[in-house]
């Protein structure tokens, strides 16, 4: 167990980590500043990747599929809120979860009838394609760094949004008391849509972006979907900054978890036994972590002001 | 309206008592899965089982077949409730398919005790080559250990000194490296087994590059296979360590993987390439109506058609025989796609086994092509505690 290799681990748990954050920053604000629950918000972390192998096929360029993908995600988004979302908002929460389940059946069966049932990919582009030798006869690959650079300039930008913008200020206080800002004479139901549409276009920019390194297949979204939720819980629901740290805390926990708990179980087990604890355990230690939050900061490690 | 109904009913009714009819279509009953992200493995099973269908005129062994497709949908609870529909709603003459193993060991009881004949496309379980072994179930592909075993033969072989092993935490996965160390004797330097259906391997990557083997060896079906052939060539590995596969790199992924895959390693009992005059024809017709390449998926199942259709031939349609039906499939009287093909005394092929590697064909699509034969007419471990009644 080097340095390097625990400093690899920690680039791909970082990278995890920026991936979760993209799709769990929607899942929250939407979750958040509307109380609904949308169990569909991973089917458009799918959607995204499949908007963009259908774009890349068009153009050919991984930049321009990026674009157009990020476009339709939205105009998707918008769409199922038109649709379906508003008419649930007033529903209490059972409904919620029954009805955008729905969803996803309805949309993971849509998308193996459209694409077919076997997965699809694109290329990373040229541009950043190339790997930084960390360890002999191994790289890092480029494109994986500039996913953590377009996941953290998203953090940042998200930030400076929230905090800073007017647009930002009525999302926050929409988490906070909803009912005030509409007797402010705010249209929360326009907010509610950009900040749905925004929601949706950001777990799609997450999908575009794991499409070259993951396989695009129907169902891609579902376990993203579980540790999104997991993520919004840790970090505190409708708190940007919460997700933030969580998403990367889970990112790390479980890449360092996955890499290294069998070698610490074969330091006092034998290694059959290591074999059959170590990735046992690593896969319960984000929930293991998630419990731990939850006993001591049961709103999460960052509440939004007012829940 | 009731009236109409009830002479609906009665006319249904008396359908049904002629149902033995010898010009009635015969049955097959198809249980693939057909959701999910692992349908296209059942989608290609079905294709190549429709096309015998089809080239034969919609007959099988003279007689006319209604194929019944029943979709498991990857849940041995779901399997279990429709296959006893197809064997008391529709009663089918045989079941064909099945992809994964679990789904076989949830209907493989029902079925073989109804003294349905079972024609299994794709999962081999232990336990039925072994002690579970009945008169009523033949398969068509292998037996599951068979496939890794290839690997571990190949590599002892070679003369490789050191592999890292890769598999999903599962049954099968464990299986798998028990399949590869039955003949390797080299040293494993590492067991690494990640979550089923884990979607990014750059933490388990970096352990291969610190391990520093020089063969992976890897089980890794579906779209967990698609993203660790990806990440594996965009890391760079592939210059330095050697990566050997089962049923991870085969046309059901190259389509995804594409030039990331080429070069690649893995092991089968059939490739579009093999050589035989009935795989020529087979990959031509299968390519002309379907447009994508076949996998050995869909070898199987276009064997488990050919299977069927002997059998029927040689008791000229006549199924009320059972044991005469039995004794018809055991004789493989057909031309497999595979070349050699002879039934072990477990119901399992004794058959060749080829080490093949993807290429990019001519015509720019991709496939798998033999590279070596590494065993040749092999049965399997099991067959020995078999005891066919």
């Amino acid at each position: 167990m080097t340095a390097t290799l625990v400093a690899v681990q920690v680039l791909n748990g970082l990278q995890l980590g920026v991936l979760l954050f993209l799709v769990a920053a929607g899942l929250t604000l939407v979750f958040g500043v509307m109380d609904f629950i949308n169990l569909a918000h991973g089917v458009q972390y799918m959607l995204g990747a499949y908007l963009a192998v259908s774009f890349y096929g068009l153009t050919g360029n991984f930049f321009a599929a990026l674009v157009l993908a990020l476009l339709a995600a939205l105009a998707f988004g918008l769409l199922l809120e038109f649709l379906v979302f508003r008419h649930l908002y007033d529903r209490d929460h059972l409904d919620q979860v029954l009805a955008t389940f729905g969803v996803i059946l309805f949309l993971n069966e849509g998308v193996r009838i459209v694409w077919g049932a076997a997965p699809l990919s694109y290329p990373i582009p040229a541009l950043l394609g190339g790997t930084i030798p960390l360890m002999e006869g191994f790289g890092y690959p480029i494109y994986r760094v500039a996913m953590i650079l377009a996941g953290l300039a998203t953090a940042v930008l998200l930030w400076v949004v929230v905090t800073r913008t007017r647009v930002g200020m009525l999302v926050r206080a929409g988490a906070t008391n909803p009912r005030m800002v509409s007797a402010l004479g705010v249209n929360i139901r326009r907010l509610f849509m950009i900040v749905f549409g925004f929601g949706a276009m950001l777990a799609g920019f997450a999908g575009v972006m794991a499409g070259p390194i993951l396989s695009v297949e129907p169902g891609m979204g579902d376990g993203v979907l579980i540790l999104a939720f997991v993520v919004i819980v840790i970090g505190g629901i409708g708190s940007i900054r919460g997700a933030f740290v969580a998403a990367l805390l889970i990112g790390l926990v479980d890449t360092l978890g996955r890499s290294f708990m069998t070698d610490i179980f074969k330091a006092f087990l034998a290694p059959a036994a290591a074999n059959q604890v170590g990735p046992a355990i690593a896969s319960m230690l984000i929930y293991l972590l998630m419990a731990g939050v939850l006993f001591f900061r049961p709103s999460g490690l960052f509440p939004a002001a007012g829940r | 309206m009731r009236k109409v109904l009830t002479a609906a009913l009665v006319a249904a009714g008396v359908g049904m008592g002629f149902a033995a009819n010898a010009a009635e279509p015969m049955k097959i009953g198809m249980m693939l899965t057909l959701s999910g992200p692992p349908a296209v493995l059942g989608k290609h099973i079905r294709d190549g089982f429709q096309l015998f269908v089809d080239q034969q005129g919609g007959k099988l062994g003279g007689r006319d077949v209604e194929i019944v497709v029943a979709d498991d949908e990857l849940k041995p609870d779901v399997a279990l409730t429709k296959v006893k529909g197809l064997l008391e709603r529709d009663k089918v003459d045989f079941v064909a398919g099945v992809v994964f193993s679990n789904i076989l060991q949830a209907i493989y009881r029902p079925v073989t005790e109804s003294e349905t004949f079972l024609i299994g496309a794709n999962a081999g379980t232990s336990t039925f080559a072994g002690k579970g072994c009945s008169p009523y179930f033949f398969s068509t592909s292998w037996q599951n250990d068979q496939i890794h075993e290839v690997m571990g033969k190949y590599a002892q072989d070679k003369g490789f000194k050191s592999a890292f092993l890769l598999t999903p935490n599962y049954q099968a996965g464990k299986d798998s490296v028990a399949g590869f160390k039955r003949h390797f004797k080299g040293e494993v330097v590492d067991e690494v087994y990640t979550k089923l259906g884990n979607l990014d391997f750059s933490a388990e990557l970096a352990k291969i590059a610190a391990a520093k083997p020089e063969v992976v060896f890897t089980f890794m079906p579906g779209g967990m296979g698609v993203n660790l052939v990806k990440q594996f060539k965009q890391a760079g590995l592939d210059k330095s360590v050697t990566f050997l596969s089962a049923f991870t790199v085969d046309e059901t992924t190259l389509p995804a993987t594409k030039d990331d895959a080429v070069g690649l390693f893995s092991s089968s009992q059939w490739t579009p390439d093999l050589d035989n005059a009935a795989n020529k024809a087979f990959v031509e017709a299968f390519e002309a109506k379907y447009g994508y390449v076949p996998s050995l998926y869909a070898s199987q199942g276009f064997d488990a058609a050919q299977l069927i259709d002997s059998a029927v031939r040689a008791v000229k349609g006549d199924l009320s025989d059972k044991k005469a039906v039995g004794a018809a499939l055991k004789k493989a009287d057909f031309a497999s796609v595979r070349g050699d093909f002879k039934y072990n005394t477990n119901h399992f092929p004794i058959q060749d086994y080829y080490l093949v590697k993807a290429v990019k064909r001519a015509d720019g699509m991709y496939a798998t092509s033999v590279v070596e034969k590494v065993f040749d007419d092999y049965g399997d471990v099991y067959a020995s505690e078999c005891k066919m009644k």
